[in-house]
């Protein structure tokens, strides 16, 4: 059951890691990009979950913290930049 | 019967992970955009780390809780983030369909 499930899971999410991929290179505005480069971290932290799923190991939850931590401080600090135009003042 | 759990949430977490995506592809202006990352691949992503939680405690002794961890933070940083991009867009004036309040509140202080 699960080793029928999780390719499909992998084709959907890499599908989803795509369509975000697209709108980062398209984006009209820089809002639009960063939201993009947003869920494409949170897309990372799926394909790394199912990873750890497949490969039985637990390692891979310890790179998904770490994404998670700095792709919200990026992402804090991009918008901060957009309003602000200076991110420490 | 743990296996079809499992598959269940695997699946489901998936289809919500690409239906975040889809919406941030296809809808129209910012502001719809972002409702679908930030609701749909959130929840797409809580689903799965609850599997791998579910997973990882039925191979391993003990419960898992690193997953729980990472649930946790996302589940606290995706509003957050998502109310200062919201505040980045209104503040640079990006072109939405429906009124913003920004422009609201601009409207009327234009004629006086």
């Amino acid at each position: 059951m699960l080793s029928t499930v999780i390719p499909i899971a992998y084709a959907l999410v890499s599908l989803a890691f795509l369509m975000s991929f697209w709108r980062l290179l398209r984006g009209p505005d820089a809002p639009d990009r960063i939201l993009a480069l947003d869920t494409l971290y949170v897309n990372t932290i799926a394909l790394l979950v199912l990873l750890g799923i497949h490969l039985g190991s637990a390692i891979y939850f310890e790179a998904a913290l770490l994404i998670a931590m700095m792709g919200f401080v990026g992402t804090i600090a991009l918008c901060k930049y957009l309003l602000r135009g200076d991110i420490i003042e | 019967m743990i296996d079809i759990l499992l598959s269940l949430l695997i699946l489901t977490g998936a289809i919500f992970t690409f239906i975040g995506s889809l919406g941030l592809a296809r809808l129209q202006d910012f502001y719809t955009r972002l409702h679908g990352p930030t609701k749909a691949t959130t929840l797409g992503v809580g689903c799965l780390l609850i599997a791998s939680a579910l997973y990882f405690s039925v191979r391993e002794e003990g419960v898992s809780l690193h997953e729980v961890l990472v649930t946790l933070f996302l589940f606290i940083t995706a509003p957050v983030s998502a109310h200062l991009l919201g505040k980045a867009a209104l503040h640079l004036k990006v072109k939405s369909l429906a009124p913003t309040p920004a422009q609201d509140a601009d409207a009327p202080s234009d004629p006086a």
